[in-house]
């Protein structure tokens, strides 16, 4: 498995992301943000937490304009896989890859600290590692990652199982306590809990760990 | 040339931002503020000739996010 991770000014999270591939068996290669083309041969991008661009203007939003998320969208409409974490979340709804928007928390609060999450029932390959309806505890860390979809579209998501993750306690006023959702292909999963910072003991917690190994035994023959 | 857009977000978005500074002004002794919706304003120097459909297409491809947000354009 192949996994690019885009470096953005203001990502914080891709070592740790590359770290998590890395360790799971993944060839890693980070890319820039000015780059036009992801390597050769990748199969799946990671978008990484951080704040991007400082944030200016919306979480994500000249993220995604920028020149390496036209690569990455052509990536994923050619049924290439995409993870977007926390900010890469917000990167991922912002060139419409994913659907709903992320608003600021409701109790207007920068959260930091591990959330139960459930496990949906969701079929897709970031989930291969879990149980449906099994509980895990993932670091989340953001100011705006309460979800936003309209009714039409949340029970659009429902009805095709395209809800991943939803929070236990819901902490920051997302729809549905929606934590993470897939595309309409089950390739593009984002998430604003960060398993990369849950994946070895030393995090305190190894419950992101399946998600990447899950990639990793589903994507190597891929 | 100048143009102005207001962005705000849409009607039936709740806006946390907007609904604390409706407390804030409760607490504050201002009673009878029975909403409040916070927005941005973003100005544009635009070169002259440039079109609001030139604007419209900026608003829709990066100033809004129309998902959840609405905008208005004054040029």
């Amino acid at each position: 498995m192949h996994a690019a991770v885009i470096v953005f000014p203001g990502s914080n999270c891709d070592r740790d992301l590359a770290v998590a591939f890395e360790k799971a068996g993944a060839k890693v290669s980070m890319v820039w943000h000015k780059d036009t083309e992801l390597p050769a041969g990748v199969d799946i991008v990671g978008i990484p937490g951080g704040f991007s661009f400082g944030d200016y203007l919306r979480c994500g939003a000249i993220a995604a304009n920028s020149p390496i998320c036209q690569s990455v969208v052509r990536h994923a409409e050619r049924g290439g896989y995409a993870l977007g974490i926390c900010n890469g979340f917000q990167v991922l709804t912002e060139t419409g890859l994913l659907p709903g928007a992320l608003r600021r928390n409701a109790n207007l609060k920068y959260i930091c600290k591990p959330v139960k999450l459930r496990v949906e029932a969701c079929d897709t390959v970031y989930l291969k590692g879990y149980e449906p309806g099994q509980e895990i505890t993932i670091p989340i860390a953001h100011h705006d990652g309460n979800y936003y979809v309209d009714d039409a579209k949340l029970a659009q998501l429902k009805d095709e199982g395209r809800i991943a993750f939803t929070y236990v306690d819901n902490p920051n006023g997302s729809v549905a306590d929606i934590a993470g959702v897939v595309s309409k292909n089950r390739r593009v999963l984002g998430m604003m809990p960060h398993p990369e910072r849950m994946a070895e003991p030393a995090h305190g917690g190894t419950d992101g760990r399946a998600m990447f190994e899950g990639l990793m035994d589903a994507l190597a023959t891929a | 040339m100048k143009a102005k857009v207001y962005v705000m977000l849409k009607q039936g978005v709740l806006d946390p931002q907007g609904e604390a500074v409706r407390h804030a002004l409760g607490a504050l002794g201002f009673d009878g503020v029975e909403g409040v919706r916070q927005g941005k304003v973003i100005e544009l120097d635009l070169a002259e000739g440039t079109t609001e459909a030139t604007v419209k297409e900026m608003c829709e491809k990066l100033l809004a996010n129309t998902v959840i947000e609405s905008y208005r354009i004054e040029m």
